[in-house]
């Protein structure tokens, strides 16, 4: 699994069937620090991630394990929404909470 | 499978049912020198591992199944804490 961050949205009409009903994601894959590597993958969202959102993706035949997606055409999954990543010890990434900031601005 | 290097540890709340309770665990891929082979990926951890530790881990299709009472969404899944590695040649 990588981790990868939510870059924007595909949109497509014209596309397989079996990929009608599910959201498209363009994603770019991230070092452990969360640091872009410019490598961008299209991938079916699983979880309901949104823009700007670091998530973790399966790819291969994995990607299909995700629940609901044995029989779709994909080789790359969101499969989770990542909170925190710690790396050697340190707390590299923090999800930042819309509704804490919010709460800091009053 | 391959060589890794637990770096480190990555919470999600909010992640596929079938992950609940899975650790997820930055891990370097490894040669047998303990030299870095590419990018650190996130891995599925079935065996406890902590950071820091050498260990082996199956990659693609296969890691679905790293787990005896379910498969799992994953394409990477610790199955093993090295002991010792004794390179022969």
């Amino acid at each position: 699994m990588e981790l990868a961050r939510v870059e924007g949205t595909v949109v497509s009409t014209v596309k397989a069937d079996r990929l009608i009903g599910y959201k498209l994601l363009l994603v770019n894959l991230l070092g452990p620090d969360t640091t872009a590597t410019d490598n961008y993958l299209v991938a079916v969202d699983n979880v309901g991630a949104g823009a700007g959102e670091v998530v973790i993706v399966v790819r291969g035949s994995s990607a299909r394990q995700s629940k609901g997606l044995a029989d779709v055409p994909t080789d790359t999954s969101i499969v989770a929404i990542v909170d925190s990543i710690e790396l050697k010890g340190k707390v590299v990434f923090r999800k930042s909470d819309p509704e804490k900031k919010a709460a800091a601005k009053k | 499978m391959k060589l890794g290097r637990v770096l480190g540890k990555v919470w999600a709340t909010v992640k596929d049912p079938q992950l609940d309770g899975v650790k997820l665990y930055l891990m370097q891929p490894v040669d047998e020198n303990d030299e870095p082979l590419g990018r650190p990926i996130v891995a599925a951890d079935t065996v406890s591992s902590n950071f820091g530790d050498l260990v082996f881990w199956v990659s693609g299709a296969e890691a679905t199944f790293a787990l005896a009472e379910k498969r799992i969404p994953s394409d990477a899944s610790i199955v093993g804490l090295v002991d010792r590695l004794d390179v022969a040649i």
